[in-house]
């Protein structure tokens, strides 16, 4: 007997979560397909959830009805806005997360979705019905639908690396799914090896905390969603600091033929913003010492992850470092540290909207397409989600712009530019940084998501009242005048040396005037979104330009069957280039590598003839 | 109807000194800058007499102006015609001004383009546009590699390579907050702001004595001793300029002369003959020819004629610059060999074959085509730069005032996009590849 679905997702982890979850919303019949439910939600490398560019991604996926922000403001267990004293623009917010508790909080939103049905299983090949796929083979069983989403993570052909140790595996404890990975290559991609990794676990009863700079979150604590609650917060902890010296650095100089990276047993690419201690003593041998973040693992666990100490050295020189360690000189592992690579697939090969060029209603998400991170992760899930649910309906897919959100750099940057190594989000790939806001993800997406069916009434109802409220504060402020300085609220407010609560406190100002707004939070949200308003305009009006001005291009779609080696004038190297990528939009193409403007240009001229010609 | 955003501009008329120099502005700015540079928009589709006024509202030329209000236009959108008086002067001015109100320089084909993409033109017509493009960038390519050599390539170079640096700083303050490094507030970000500063009006002290836009065309006239290269140059320019002698390696300096061609500003450089053995002295004028080689617009070999011997070695010519074979002393040749593709046979004495080899020069200046030729290559290069400077210390300005690190960071990154159109752009990975290289980041 078999079933048949609107969408399969296979893999739990972040993208699976955000995918099968967004599909569900969507109104289409929805399978989740996982090696444990037990590690739904789980959080493989550390414990934490944002920072700068994917805390900007994670408020993005929360005003599309994502389940990512929502779920650490119930399980953050610190929580700290980043570049407090830069820009607006540029601030974001990051939790450190309970690991049992963020668990327990996407667990609790995937067990109880309408329309999604969860099964706890393998999957070791997909159907094909020509260029189409129609299912999915899980431990012999069959079942059907109208799209799959494939979230493999690191498990596609995982190698698990600690000094000359080494075995197969998707994460420590999990097997690796050796079958899909070897049946998927046998398919058209363009598969290709990274590696990551992480440090060793420690037991934080063995720490000596005393010696180390504590760091607080902050007070009060900012929340991730739009929708978040102070109250729901977990009690809040410290973290440590601590660093590395000389003779931490002598010891793992010394033992770095028995790296796996240095031995060239892994040949995979690593980030190079996140590099191994072995990495950061050779390629950066002047620096005498490293800073570690000692973070718990939760408020009932006594785990500690030690952050910037990610090694694949073997067991025994990993504890001698540690010992080497103000505060480490008695930390015992609970967990070795190891590298992990894996297959990923080029993700060229996708279109903006995550489907694969080669098979139709096959979309990928999350790790397996080279990215690295939760928030990079769950924010290509929840696109791949969207759409397969769309395809399953018959509709046409939906993705955002670069000018839209980080989620719009992400995938453009992926299927236009690829991979060297795992991608990170970073501010400064996105070129519209100032209207790319963590503080405006709400007013940017939450009307898109409310078309596509991810943002129910209750997140639709709240969003209006905010911007009712906000125009009213707005109002107000341009209609007082303060004798003192000469200037109305509003004016004021533009001053670099004035913030809202500043300003607020004036007697001549007063308390906001918001409406049937009571939250606290989101009254802090509404001074926010004034002070940027105010402090950015000029700079956002340019920005806007800027946007406008490319908006044609972006939106222009490029025939299927279009055919570069019949435009005029283009040259070779740019003819090779397009067919090679295939770019979907007239913008994607003229971002590809060696595209002139002027190749756009015939391109654009090209469309046209060729229109002109059907229509005559 | 594609609609463009930006405004473009552009000479109509052919650089030089002409009768008329017709400036064309087409786009949504149309409008305001007609309103700025006349005082008023004058009436649509009716010849008017003007004033045409820079920034500062004072009166620069006068002459015609035609308005064309969209749709009802070559390009489909409001276009301004302003005929004024010609003169390379006078008409740069005006573009100036024009683009200081906002608007750019057209690419090749931009106007056609616009025109054709707004259903203006049909699709017979349209045919040629593609091939207009795809010329116009070559030869801008072109244009614009020769408009990089030397001088201004280096500061160019020099100064992205400053800004390079200055931004990842920046930017990794701002993407790497949780790092033992305080970015913003050490003095290597200041020096590094120095730095740039210093390049830059360096850079724009130089464009602004027009050592770097050189108003005319220049042409270098090389050969081996005795061919005739001064006799040319005297033709050409009408003055007895050079020494002319019977003895080879009369020339030792480099002469410069500007002629007219047609209205077509043309700089010619006489050198040294290039001579395997040279004297010592001479040796210095070589070095002198060599060097004006790397930065100018068009080579004119020259030979004997009546002596093979003086056929140049083909190597000494820099890639890519636009060459004209010369064969001279015509006069003393009884039987006239074949001529080859861009060569041309003379005499300096009586003038036989000049008008061709003027037609040649002309040719090779893109002055009859109306394609873009190193002129144009240049003001917009010079633009570019210009926009680059003005972010750069706006960015400059906002960092010390306000202490906004990321409004620097946009600044210089809009500073390096414009700089981009000179060089080459740099992507936010090759940026973020320079921070990893530069700093131990991460966790």
């Amino acid at each position: 007997m078999t079933k048949t679905y609107d969408v399969i997702v296979i893999g739990g982890g972040h993208a699976g979560t955000e995918a099968c979850l967004a599909s569900a919303r969507a109104g289409v019949s929805t399978l989740l397909i996982t090696h444990r439910i037990d590690t739904l939600g789980q959080m493989s490398c550390n414990p934490a959830i944002g920072g700068i560019g994917k805390g900007h991604l994670t408020k993005e996926i929360d005003a599309l009805g994502g389940v990512m922000a929502q779920s650490i403001d119930r399980a953050g267990i610190q929580f700290r806005i980043l570049n407090a004293s830069k820009g607006p623009a540029v601030r974001a917010t990051r939790a450190q997360a309970d690991r049992e508790l963020y668990r327990n909080a996407i667990k609790d939103v995937i067990l109880n979705q309408k329309n999604l049905t969860v099964l706890q299983s393998s999957v070791d090949n997909l159907i094909f019905d020509s260029e189409r796929i129609i299912g999915v083979v899980a431990e012999n069983k069959k079942f059907f639908s109208k799209s799959v989403v494939l979230t493999a993570g690191t498990f596609l052909a995982g190698r698990i690396l600690t000094g000359k140790y080494e075995k197969a595996g998707g994460r420590i404890g999990d097997k690796s799914s050796t079958i899909l990975a070897s049946n998927l290559r046998q398919l058209p991609f363009n598969v290709a090896r990274l590696k990551t990794g992480t440090p060793p676990r420690l037991n934080g009863r063995s720490i000596n905390y005393e010696v180390m700079n504590e760091q607080l979150g902050d007070n009060p604590a900012p929340v991730f969603s739009f929708l978040g609650k102070r109250r729901d917060h977990p009690k809040q902890i410290s973290c440590f600091i601590t660093h590395t010296n000389e003779e931490s650095h002598n010891i793992i100089r010394s033992a770095l033929d028995q790296s796996p990276m240095y031995s060239g047993k892994i040949k995979g690419i690593g980030p190079r913003y996140c590099p191994s201690i072995e990495d950061k003593i050779v390629r950066f041998s002047d620096k005498s010492s490293h800073q570690i973040f000692v973070e718990p693992e939760g408020l009932n666990s006594n785990i500690v992850y030690p952050n910037g100490i990610s090694t694949s050295l073997p067991y025994e020189v990993q504890l001698k470092f540690l010992h080497s360690i103000k505060g480490f000189e008695n930390a015992e592992i609970t967990q070795t540290g190891y590298a992990i690579e894996y297959d990923y697939f080029d993700p060229r090969d996708l279109k903006p909207t995550l489907e694969t060029k080669f098979v139709n209603g096959l979309y990928f998400a999350g790790q397996i397409n080279g990215t690295t991170g939760y928030e990079e992760a769950a924010a290509q899930g929840l696109i791949a989600g969207i759409n397969s649910a769309r395809r399953a309906l018959g509709k046409d897919g939906w993705f955002p712009l670069r000018s839209e959100a980080y989620i719009g750099v992400l995938i453009d940057d992926l299927t236009t530019r690829g991979v060297s190594e795992p991608y990170r989000m970073f501010t400064s790939r996105a070129e519209y940084r100032l209207t790319l806001r963590e503080d405006n993800a709400d007013l940017r997406l939450t009307p898109i998501g409310r078309k596509l069916g991810l943002v129910d009434d209750a997140r639709w109802a709240a969003y209006n009242q905010k911007y009712e409220a906000i125009e009213l504060e707005r109002e107000r402020l341009k209609n007082i005048f303060v004798s003192s300085l000469e200037a109305t609220a509003a004016k004021l407010l533009r001053r670099p040396e004035l913030n809202y609560s500043q300003i607020i406190a004036m007697d001549e100002v007063g308390g906001g005037d918001f409406g049937s707004l009571t939250d606290v939070e989101q009254i802090e949200q509404i001074g926010q979104q004034l002070d940027v308003e105010a402090k950015y305009s000029g700079y956002i009006d340019r920005q806007e330009r800027e946007i406008a001005m490319h908006a044609k291009q972006e939106s222009l779609i490029l025939p299927k069957d279009i055919d570069y080696a019949d435009i005029n004038g283009l040259s070779n190297e740019s003819r090779q280039r397009l067919i090679k990528a295939r770019p979907t939009t007239l913008g994607q193409a003229s971002r590809l590598e060696g595209i002139t403007p002027s190749a756009v240009s015939l391109i654009l001229i090209y469309l046209k003839k060729r229109h002109l010609k059907k229509s005559a | 109807m594609v609609n463009f955003i930006d405004t473009i501009v552009a000479s109509a008329t052919p650089p030089g000194v002409g009768g008329v120099g017709i400036v064309r502005i087409s786009g949504s700015l149309t409008e305001d800058i007609a309103r700025k540079i006349l005082g008023s928009l004058p009436e649509p589709r009716t010849a008017t007499y003007r004033y045409f006024l820079n920034k500062n509202g004072q009166k620069i030329d006068s002459g015609i102006v035609l308005y064309f209000p969209a749709p009802l236009s070559f390009t489909g959108e409001s276009i301004l015609e302003i005929q004024g008086h010609g003169g390379p002067l006078l008409q740069s001015t005006i573009i100036e001004t024009i683009l200081d109100l906002g608007a750019r320089h057209a690419k090749p084909g931009e106007f056609s383009q616009r025109a054709f993409l707004n259903g203006k033109i049909d699709l017979v017509q349209a045919e040629a546009i593609s091939d207009l493009i795809n010329a116009g960038t070559e030869q801008a390519a072109r244009a614009a590699y020769r408009s990089l050599t030397g001088v201004f390539s280096n500061h160019i170079g020099i100064l992205s390579e400053r800004l390079l640096k200055l931004r990842v700083h920046v930017e990794a303050a701002i993407d790497f907050p949780e790092e033992e490094i305080n970015f913003l507030s050490d003095e290597l970000l200041l020096s590094r702001i120095s730095d740039c500063e210093k390049a830059f009006s360096n850079l724009l002290k130089k464009t602004n004595q027009g050592s770097l836009l050189r108003d005319g065309f220049q042409i270098i006239i090389i050969g081996k001793p005795n061919v005739g290269k001064s006799s040319l140059l005297n033709f050409l320019s009408g003055q007895d300029l050079a020494i002319v002698t019977e003895i080879a390696g009369t020339t030792r300096d480099i002469l410069r002369e500007q002629i007219d061609i047609d209205g077509l500003a043309v700089e010619l450089i006489d050198t040294a003959g290039l001579r395997d053995n040279p004297e010592i002295v001479e040796a210095e004028g070589i070095r002198r020819a060599r060097k004006a080689m790397e930065t100018a617009d068009a080579l004119i070999i020259i030979q004997d004629i009546t002596d093979i011997s003086t056929i140049l070695n083909i190597e000494e010519i820099p890639k890519g610059l636009p060459t004209i074979f010369v064969q001279n002393k015509l006069d003393l040749c009884s039987v006239k060999p074949k001529i080859e593709d861009n060569s041309v046979q003379i005499s300096a004495i009586t003038g036989e074959g000049m008008s061709e080899l003027r037609r040649l020069i002309k040719e090779i200046a893109g002055y009859e085509n109306l394609g873009e030729g190193a002129f144009t290559a240049r003001k917009r290069h010079i633009q570019s730069l210009k926009k680059a400077a003005n972010h750069f210390f706006n960015g400059k300005n906002v960092f010390y005032e306000k202490q906004a690190g990321e409004l620097l960071a946009e600044e210089l990154r809009l500073s390096h996009q414009a700089l981009g159109e000179i060089v080459g752009t740099v992507s936010s990975d090759d940026l973020l590849g320079h921070i990893f290289s530069d700093f131990c980041i991460g966790k």
